[in-house]
């Protein structure tokens, strides 16, 4: 640490523990041999681990939900990038309603919108089915992948697609050749910031996921609510592990303060 | 076509299909819900789609409702408030941390928020029980004799929530000390100005709106939670999300249930423009 003073040191200490410390105590309660929420005091045991391989609504809600994950943010993805270009790139009546209106689902409680898809897929009869699942998911997460495109689709030079244009290339060869190349990062970041938004959504999917189809943070949360035991915490251990793979792979390839923090600059 | 109006037509060609999925699958069900807390319901004879005032009157008079919309929002606003104080130094702090240390810090403060808000709920559980670590450590140096009731209280609740979304506070105002220009502190530095001054006349008036927007994110985010409030929380102690789940899942009356869900919806929106409004008028020209 470069600049700071031992206060600041000690605070910055602290308050890392404070992040941490949950996701620690679940890692090494998850490794206890006891049949019991306790620290594994005997040494380790992969015991609860196992005991997963004996749940397989847990495995089945893991694979769903990376289903889930992965088409509703193409899907998202899809609608986003056209959308972002013309937000982009055109003045035209209705702009900032229409932004707006995408971005609404960052500011609507995810409980009342579990509530609405409850009451619509009830009445259309798309209730309890994974249908509509990828469609609430795809509302909840477009805002995520429609910011990351657009920060990227404002910072185009468009003169090089006017030339590609005289050049005589036609529309879909311009997007194809010159315009998703140059917006890339931004619909990669984007897509990857759906999906995990996707996985991780359990408030609006509790209200609407049937015994089924049920992603695996709704399926852990049920569980939960029953009952606290080391079993869940090897699952939640097994999704801290994959999170941590994950982010580690992220840093690595775009830099977490770009994905999070400087979108304007992608 | 000529190619003006071509021209003119794209961006309704561009926007077209994300605006039909939004008005289908957006506002149409949030029409749903907000006619759906107008209807009857009954033990027996379920929903009955009449017009009535009941649930509203229901929500508005009880004080079971005014009891946990409260407990709600106070939550939310200690919340709020826990983030601002650790998070704004705690985003200074990382501000002024070399890269390569700040890009290993940022894993500590951005990696929870991948994390499922279920596991680490569960984590706050398995810490604040009555056999968990902090009071076992509480207890181990002396200060307390008994364990301390966390669970199923308020308290757990905002200790929960406030590492849910402290991350959110910290990019907020961190975004904002990136564009502080680090020789103006200097300069203050310079002309004899002490930590406590710069602080107050130099960087807080510039990070104020990055603190604010904070704010409206993690005070949104906390009221209207689920997860933590229902896994930390239990039954015993809801709040406005736990309530209209409750409503929808369990005693299934569905009309009461959107009643809480839109009354939170318009509480909190109500709340959001409005602290936005103030803000734009008071920082117009920082936010230029």
């Amino acid at each position: 640490m470069t600049r700071n003073g031992p206060l600041a040191c000690a605070f910055h200490l602290a308050f890392i523990v404070f992040m941490l410390a949950p996701l620690a105590i679940v890692c090494i309660v998850a490794f206890t041999p006891e049949g019991y929420l306790s620290l594994p005091t005997r040494g380790p045991s992969l015991r609860w681990f196992k005991a997963i391989l004996g749940y397989p609504e847990f495995l089945r809600a893991f694979r769903d939900s990376l289903w889930l994950a992965a088409l509703s943010s193409t899907i998202a993805i899809g609608l986003a990038v056209p959308a972002a270009l013309a937000i982009a790139r055109y003045r035209f009546p209705g702009r900032e309603a229409m932004t707006a209106l995408f971005m609404s689902p960052l500011m609507v409680p995810h409980v009342v919108l579990g509530i609405a898809f409850l009451r619509f897929f009830t009445q259309i009869g798309l209730s309890g089915s994974f249908t509509g699942l990828v469609l609430s998911h795809v509302i909840v997460i477009l805002p995520f992948a429609l910011r990351l495109v657009l920060a990227a689709s404002y910072g185009i030079d468009r003169r090089i697609e006017h030339a590609a244009t005289s050049l005589g290339a036609g529309t879909a060869t311009v997007f194809r050749r010159i315009t998703l190349p140059l917006i890339l990062p931004g619909v990669v970041s984007g897509w990857l910031l759906a999906a995990i938004n996707s996985f991780d959504e359990v408030t609006m999917t509790v209200f609407i996921a049937s015994p089924a189809t049920t992603t695996l943070p709704v399926r852990m949360f049920l569980y939960i609510q029953d009952n606290i035991d080391p079993l869940i915490a090897a699952v939640s251990a097994c999704l801290i592990a994959l999170t941590a793979l994950m982010l580690l792979a992220l840093d690595r390839l775009f830099g977490l303060d770009r994905l999070f923090v400087g979108t304007g600059k992608g | 076509m000529s190619p003006a109006a071509s021209e003119r037509a794209a961006p309704y060609w561009l926007t077209g299909p994300a605006l039909l999925v939004f008005l289908g699958l957006v506002l149409i069900p949030l029409g749903m819900t907000v006619l759906l807390s107008f209807y009857d319901w009954g033990q027996y004879k379920g929903i009955v789609p009449e017009f009535t005032l009941k649930n509203w009157r229901e929500v508005a008079t009880d004080s079971y409702f005014l009891e946990i919309f409260l407990r709600t929002f106070r939550i939310a606003i200690l919340v709020t408030l826990l983030s601002i104080m650790i998070g704004v130094p705690e985003a200074y702090i990382l501000n002024r941390m070399s890269p390569g240390w700040r890009s290993m810090c940022l894993l500590a403060v951005i990696g929870p928020l991948l994390v499922s808000v279920v596991a680490r709920t569960l984590g706050w559980a398995l810490l604040l029980g009555p056999n968990g670590l902090v009071n076992q450590g509480l207890i181990a140096i002396g200060l307390i004799g008994t364990p301390l009731e966390f669970m199923f209280t308020e308290t757990g609740v905002v200790v929960a929530l406030t590492h849910v979304l402290i991350p959110f506070m910290i990019l907020a105002v961190w975004a904002s000390l990136q564009r502080l220009d680090p020789q103006i502190e200097n300069a203050a530095s310079s002309l004899g100005a002490g930590f406590v001054t710069i602080w107050r006349r130099v960087i807080l008036p510039q990070i104020v709106p990055g603190i604010l927007s904070g704010s409206i994110i993690v005070f949104a985010l906390a009221a209207s939670a689920f997860a933590s409030p229902a896994i930390i929380g239990g039954r015993r102690l809801k709040v406005a999300a736990t309530l209209a789940y409750d409503e929808f899942l369990n005693t299934l009356n569905w009309p009461l249930g959107a009643a809480v869900a839109v009354l939170l919806l318009v509480a909190l929106v109500a709340i959001i423009v409005g602290s936005n409004r103030l803000i734009e008028r008071r920082y117009a020209q920082v936010f230029e």
